[in-house]
């Protein structure tokens, strides 16, 4: 054994390594797993445990994926995110016992689905509540809010999901880019508080993001650690972007693509992430009838979203730090950035609509999270580096109020479209 | 993200849409988002109520030959395994062994033993029930009117129990913990003594404590004291002949016990199965044939837990009722519809002379318990 503790190249330190029997590399990789093969060996056929097991009932954790409105009735996905496989006995809407089919199978395998068929003559716009019980007669309850047929996808759909996308994300970002011009024009300090501003906003959607993230997470089996998952999500992706940021930064601003575009490029990036996880959430409440009744609630994602093109723009704007004197972005810059910031709307308008997963839709919202976290680090550093050249304080009144002015913007504007 | 009042929402956008925001491009997405919508209503603000969009039409023709429009359990209760069948439920009376005492009252002596036993309350859902002889609900005991009662109670299971028997008898047989024997202890056993007293529907069930738990566990049965007929006059001897089983004006009648009873499967305090004789729907999906010139007798009483009454409706036709089963007269005359809280009982008379044959239905006039199980059929023959 000592050779293979030792293992190559370890030594206690001054002694040198005396020649040993040399045990091939891969024994000493193999002994644990060996160790741990025998372990399992005694736990499964000695039960020195069994006391905890005694004649415990089975755990049962079933949760409703989704519930699509066909015009036939209901079909609901299922999940088992309990520790044994669970057998579901009877379905019952609205408090009666109905008619179902159910596929593959009735017992449903841990973290296996199961899709059950309803057939049921629902109410449009009304709510019902879907309900099943297992073979131990426990019951798990799926609701559907409003009552509206889920879309299948078709050209027509996938063209209103397309466009729906679009106002959500395009339009908004490439309105808020129109004030470019004007922001060229600003002095130094006011376009720093617009930059604090952008800060603001990015705090914001931060936040939402945030929360939204974990509010889906929450509806996602604890086996899948939803919660986990979406900071995980978070922090790999904002490592990530580190990476990206390390290898790409120009050493000076003489690069072909100056710091500034990067800046806006990151930014476009982080909503683009952002508006993906809203375009999906969108989506899905279309789809699920929770915003049947919302032309409303795209015009207020258009007055929400339209302080991401500001934010986009601020830092091209000519003479910063990182931006040559004569720089001028064109027109298919501003075309590149509004697609990446508002096209991925439309990504997950159709992904919210037609295959809404939360377990997707978590992993997403984390990606968001991180990206925006780096977006605020980015704009930050903009900020600090210009206070630092001008040897000023870079957290001024002005930047303040540029923040708060961001934040309620934001604020504001959500509450056109929360619900 | 509550469901809320539908009407409230239209309200905001309506009045959102008639202030002309941006309401062009924003109206086509949603209109092509809401099959089924009309726009007219809004453009022309119609009150709400006349707002009624076309109503898809689900459901309904899926190609299911039940007759329930889909509603019902899906498949089969396995009656072997439960070790009772609801057909026979209805009908198999337990007379007991049947001695006379020297005094020339006759003796009539049961065995009763509570057991844990799972049973299957709805196809493929099983509760984890108290019961007693193996069944829910117990054994219908039946005797007459002044009869000796003596019953031996053993309790096979791994709680306290008692049988507490609604009649007329001393203290100490009351079954009821602190009081006589009190509870008894798993293993232990004890006997119930008194003289049946008073004819009528009556029923038995465990005492002990939780009581609600004791009960809807399946702890109860019916317990039916025939009236003697020596001990009634003139018409109401009649009457009495005909509800006692040991005279063959009796045998003319079909008789039937059905006990309301109901699952909380889940231990939430609701329950999720309601039915009589313990299985959901097992009367609708199997109907109990009755010929439609026969006198039917309807032995009903109520032991649902967690929900205050329960109710029996008969369809298509009237009955007459004796609340408790303890007069020879009906208390109730020519009704369709008898409600009763938890213990209450009766007897329902009723025949289909002329009816044309049929499915009749019958069910508990609380539309819930209906749809979770408590509804039935007559198969009515000619």
């Amino acid at each position: 054994m000592d050779g293979v503790l030792r293992g190559d190249g370890v030594s206690a330190a001054g002694v040198a390594p005396k020649p040993t029997r040399s045990w091939p590399r891969w024994v000493a990789w193999a002994v644990p797993l060996v160790a741990l093969a025998l372990l399992l060996g005694v736990l499964a056929f000695a039960s020195p445990l069994s006391f905890f097991r005694a004649d415990l009932p089975p755990v049962e954790i079933l949760s409703f994926e989704r519930i699509d409105v066909t015009p036939a009735g209901f079909r609901a996905t299922v999940v088992n995110g309990g520790p044994e496989p669970v057998t579901i006995a009877q379905v019952i809407v609205d408090d009666a016992y109905w008619d179902f089919t159910i596929e593959p199978s009735s017992t449903v395998p841990r973290l296996g689905r199961a899709t059950i068929d309803i057939p049921y003559p629902w109410v449009y716009t009304e709510p019902h509540a879907v309900r099943v019980l297992t073979s131990t007669g426990l019951t798990f309850d799926g609701e559907v809010p409003v009552a509206v047929e889920t879309p299948t996808p078709g050209l027509q759909q996938f063209l209103a999901y397309g466009l729906l996308g679009v106002f959500v994300g395009i339009v908004p970002v490439a309105l808020g880019m129109l004030w470019f011009p004007a922001l060229r024009r600003l002095g130094r300090k006011t376009l720093n508080a617009v930059l604090a501003l952008t800060i603001g906003m990015l705090v914001f959607l931060l936040i939402d993001t945030a929360l939204e993230a974990f509010e889906v997470a929450a509806g996602l089996p604890d086996v899948l650690q939803g919660q986990a998952l979406v900071l995980f999500a978070a922090l790999l992706t904002w490592l990530v972007l580190l990476v990206v940021g390390a290898i790409r930064r120009p050493r000076d601003d003489s690069g072909t693509m100056p710091r500034a575009l990067y800046v806006a490029g990151l930014i476009a990036l982080g909503i683009g992430l952002h508006n993906l996880g809203e375009g999906m959430a969108i989506g899905a409440a279309f789809s699920l009838g929770e915003a049947a009744l919302g032309s409303f609630l795209v015009v207020g994602f258009t007055l929400h979203n339209i302080t991401e093109g500001i934010g986009i723009s601020a830092p091209l704007t000519p003479g910063r730090e990182g931006t040559p004197a004569g720089y001028s972005p064109g027109l298919r810059t501003f075309v590149a950035l509004a697609l990446l910031a508002g096209a991925p709307a439309i990504a997950g308008a159709w992904i919210g609509g037609f295959a809404y997963s939360p377990f997707v839709a978590a992993i997403f919202l984390g990606v968001g999270l991180g990206a925006i976290w780096q977006v605020i680090v980015e704009v930050g550093r903009l900020l600090r580096d210009d206070a630092a050249r001008h040897a000023e304080p870079w957290i001024t009144w002005a930047n303040l109020a540029g923040f708060a002015a961001g934040v309620a913007v934001m604020y504001l504007t959500a509450l056109l479209v929360k619900f | 993200m509550e469901p809320k009042e539908p009407g409230d929402r239209r309200i905001t956008r309506r009045d959102f849409l008639k202030a002309g925001l941006l309401s062009g491009g924003a109206t086509a997405v949603a209109a092509t988002l809401a099959p089924g919508r009309t726009h007219a209503g809004h453009e022309h603000g119609l009150p709400l109520a006349a707002q009624s969009t076309p109503t898809p039409q689900p459901g309904m023709d899926h190609g299911d030959d039940e007759s329930h429009g889909g509603m019902g359990t899906v498949g089969q209760v396995d009656n072997a395994r439960n070790g009772f069948d609801p057909q026979t439920l209805l009908r198999d009376w337990d007379f007991g062994t049947v001695s006379t005492l020297p005094n020339g009252q006759t003796l009539r002596e049961y065995s009763i033993v509570a057991v844990n036993k799972e049973i299957e309350v709805a196809p493929g859902v099983f509760f984890p029930g108290w019961v007693y002889n193996g069944r829910v609900p117990g054994p219908t005991l039946r005797c007459v009117e002044g009869d000796r009662i003596r019953i031996e109670f053993i309790n096979g299971s791994d709680h306290p129990h008692t049988i507490h028997f609604h009649g007329i008898h001393a203290a100490s047989m009351d079954g009821v913990p602190g009081v006589g024997p009190g509870a008894i202890a798993p293993g232990g056993k004890t006997v119930y003594e008194f003289d049946a007293f008073p004819f009528g529907c009556h029923l038995y069930h465990c005492h002990a404590t939780p009581l609600k738990r004791h009960i809807h566990k399946g702890l109860y049965g019916a317990f039916l004291i025939d009236p003697d007929p020596a001990r009634h006059v003139g018409e109401d001897e009649a009457s009495a002949r005909a509800r006692n089983h040991l005279y063959t004006e009796s045998q003319a009648v079909n008789e039937m016990v059905m006990v309301m009873n109901a699952f909380d499967t889940n231990f939430d305090g609701d329950n999720e199965v309601y039915a009589v004789n313990t299985v959901a729907f097992a009367y609708m999906n199997e109907p109990i044939r009755i010929r439609r010139d026969q006198r039917q007798r309807l032995y009903l009483i109520n032991l649902t837990e967690f929900d205050p009454i329960n109710s029996m409706h008969l369809h298509a036709n009237f009955f007459d009722y004796y609340d408790h089963g303890t007069t020879l007269r009906p208390t109730h005359r020519t009704i369709d519809t008898i409600m009763q809280c938890q213990a209450q009982r009766g007897i329902l008379e009723f025949d289909f002379k002329g009816f044309e044959p049929g499915k009749y239905m019958f069910h508990a006039h609380q539309s819930e318990f209906v749809e979770l199980g408590w509804m039935g059929f007559f198969e009515v023959t000619a």
